[in-house]
């Protein structure tokens, strides 16, 4: 059903020839070997079903819109798409990143949304040197403890997306603040993050509130907040619970009383959900609407006629793999198996994004611009640069 | 004052709790199936609310058409197939209903996609009680607990005092003495399966306004329904509301008071039940 039409046709096309000319010259093997080295091989592995379909493909757009713009060819080669379905089950991880590696024999690695599957995806490219490019996955460790030189990412870093955040509040005066989030693993980091980013800004998170992932039963910790008073709250949470949490705040009438802000993952996908408890939020991302360049103006308009559907921040992080991809394969004239210059071609690589332009850090994770975003008639409005060329950390990563 | 608070919460957490899992006390203790696609019908009704509510501009509407379609839905699906399933090893039951949640799912992937979507509060009551400085009560909220209430009485009221009622306990006790004594057994299977899965439905259209509608909202609710169920004991509707209160007490006070053990309290809270009654609290004899 994901199996890519042009790749199927492209299969039958040389199943074809090859069928002729195995018949006729009795040479299939060599022919065989000669044609497939000449294609690039894309393994996708991203959620096609579940929770996280949308995002997935969103991604695999993204990722295909771009490859259309260079005439179908990346690095002047052409391509083959092999794609799995993750689930967004980590335990199915290494395994079905073991089965693009092992069986089909990728040249390069496309995955994932889920961090916990992402790490899978990790280990597979630590233990085999595959290329692996991250997409969305922001778990921390991706490009910090276990940062590799095969293993690159164009999406964001969990503490990139909020620990910017920190200052914003500070800015504003706000000194008592409380965090609430889903007890798992991007929410923990992404609440680090952000303590860290207001620590060092002057203020003091007062109170950690945790709701165990991924109930979405907030009252006796709305009832908290209200009792404690702090400034302000920082509140990670995203999808269903994204949705639940925000109009449970407003319904609580503590949204015009106790200002609520957060990561970009707390109004991005669900505004249509949350509907009027929304409007006025501001969140911290790496991309939002109405970014008024001709790049992004562009993008938005040839993926809304290609696909008829608005691109989202899963899009560009799609977009911008194969463009990292693209960028490091013409650098090296498509020569994929020699894995050391094109790993140097693409840490070098300047990514025209949508979101603006971005270059790879050390540990191969964006160094971007976050923005700062406004709920505005259901749409996240970039109001402003919250920090600019922001860099991850790393911490731990052998690569620095 | 925050306490007090705190304990409204609980209440109405409770209650909730018990709309949610009294359809499956009902299929489980008096049908002896076991339906693990109970939540999928929360996720149906849910649905169904989100859509019909789109398509006729209110919730009030949306409701009892969404419940025809639902009752149509079991009746059907009771006699096509969990008929077949009467006395067979809990096993099998599992395994088809198991099954349905899958499909259930996938449906609701084609017909709806997987984004979160929301339904609009009535606008009747769509208002907040102030309580303290910063805090307001939704009304909607109390509404909901004033609906479960209801229903927890009409449930009682005619399980336990009418001659239907009476009906349904002598058909979970004996099928065939109460098959020859001249009582249509299968059509009042066949109503209470409905009525079942209809609780499990309205539950998810009266919550669907404050909690959302999106994909996999039926498994999450499943687990928490089992554990009322068995604590409460399988099949009372009374222990079924004392089993969601104390739940529902536990989770709330749980997260305020030991917030690092919340995540569990309630599993440690049935063990402890389970250790002292087997049986659940109200197990009938």
């Amino acid at each position: 059903m994901h199996n890519d039409s042009t790749s199927k046709n492209a299969r039958r096309h040389f199943l074809a020839t090859a069928g002729a000319l195995s018949t006729g010259l009795l040479l299939p093997d060599r022919f065989a070997l000669a044609q497939t080295a000449a294609r690039i091989r894309v393994g996708l592995m991203l959620p096609y079903t579940g929770t996280y379909a949308p995002l997935g493909n969103a991604i695999t757009n993204g990722f295909k819109l771009a490859v259309a713009e260079r005439g179908g060819k990346l690095g002047g080669r052409e391509i083959d798409y092999f794609t799995v379905d993750d689930e967004s089950d980590p335990a199915k991880g290494p395994e079905n990143a073991n089965k693009l590696v092992q069986r089909d024999k990728v040249d390069v690695l496309i995955g994932t949304v889920h961090s916990g599957v992402a790490m899978g995806m990790v280990k597979i490219a630590r233990d085999t040197g595959t290329l692996l490019i991250i997409p969305n996955a922001g778990v921390n460790a991706a490009t910090g403890g276990l940062c590799a030189p095969n293993i690159f990412r164009t999406s964001f870093s969990s503490w990139q997306t909020s620990y910017p955040l920190g200052k914003v509040l500070a800015d504003r005066g706000h000194k008592k603040v409380i965090t609430i989030g889903w007890k798992y693993s991007f929410a923990e980091e992404s609440v680090e993050a952000f303590s860290e980013g207001f620590a060092k800004a002057g203020g003091k998170v007062v109170k950690e509130l945790w709701v165990p992932f991924p109930t979405v039963e907030f009252q006796a910790l709305l009832t908290q907040i209200a009792s404690l008073k702090p400034d302000a709250v920082y509140a990670f949470f995203a999808g269903a619970g994204a949705a639940k949490f925000v109009k449970d705040y407003a319904a609580a009438g503590l949204k015009g009383k106790i200002p609520l802000y957060g990561s970009g993952f707390l109004t991005d996908g669900v505004l249509e959900a949350q509907g009027e408890a929304a409007e006025g939020l501001e969140t911290t991302l790496h991309y939002g609407d109405g970014i008024d360049t001709a790049r992004n103006r562009d993008f938005r308009a040839a993926y809304a006629k290609t696909f008829n559907s608005q691109p989202d921040v899963y899009a560009v992080q799609g977009y911008d793999a194969a463009l990292l991809l693209g960028g490091g394969l013409d650098a090296v004239k498509g020569n994929i198996s020699d894995k050391k210059p094109l790993i140097a071609a693409m840490e070098k690589v300047k990514i025209d994004s949508p979101r603006g332009p971005w270059t790879m850090s050390k540990a191969h994770n964006p160094v971007q611009d976050i923005y700062l975003r406004k709920v505005v008639n259901k749409q996240n409005k970039v109001t402003g640069v919250a920090a600019k060329g922001v860099e991850d950390p790393a911490r731990g990563c052998k690569l620095l | 004052m925050e306490f007090l608070i705190q304990l409204l919460n609980s209440i109405q957490y409770g209650l909730l709790l018990f709309l949610l899992a009294s359809g499956l006390t009902l299929v489980f203790g008096i049908m002896g199936v076991i339906n693990m696609a109970h939540g999928s019908f929360y996720m149906i009704g849910a649905y169904l609310a989100y859509w019909l509510a789109a398509k006729t501009g209110s919730l009030w509407l949306a409701i009892p058409l969404g419940l025809a379609v639902v009752i149509l839905l079991g009746v059907v699906l009771e006699a096509v197939l969990f008929r077949r399933l009467y006395g067979r090893d809990h096993l099998q039951q599992v395994l088809l209903t198991f099954g349905l949640i899958l499909i259930f799912e996938e449906l609701r992937s084609i017909l709806f996609g997987d984004d979160v979507q929301g339904v609009a509060i009535p606008a009747l009551l769509d208002f907040s009680i102030p309580l303290t400085e910063n805090l307001s009560y939704p009304v909607y909220r109390l509404f909901i607990s004033g609906v479960c209430l209801l229903i927890a009485a009409v449930m009682y009221w005619l399980i336990q005092k009418t001659r239907l009622g009476m009906m349904i306990r002598a058909g979970s006790s004996n099928r065939r003495m109460v098959q020859s004594l001249g009582i249509n057994i299968n059509a009042i299977y066949s109503l209470v399966f409905a009525v079942g899965l209809a609780l499990a439905a309205f539950a998810g259209m009266i919550a669907a306004p404050s909690a959302s509608v999106y994909p996999g909202m039926g498994s999450q609710i499943l687990i928490i329904c089992f554990v009322v169920v068995v604590i409460g004991g399988i099949g009372s509707i009374k222990g079924a509301l004392v089993a969601a209160l104390m739940i529902g007490m536990t989770d709330t006070l749980g997260k305020v008071f030991l917030p690092d053990f919340s995540g569990f309290a309630v599993y440690l809270l049935m063990a402890v039940i389970l250790l002292w009654r087997p049986q659940g609290l109200f197990r009938r004899a």
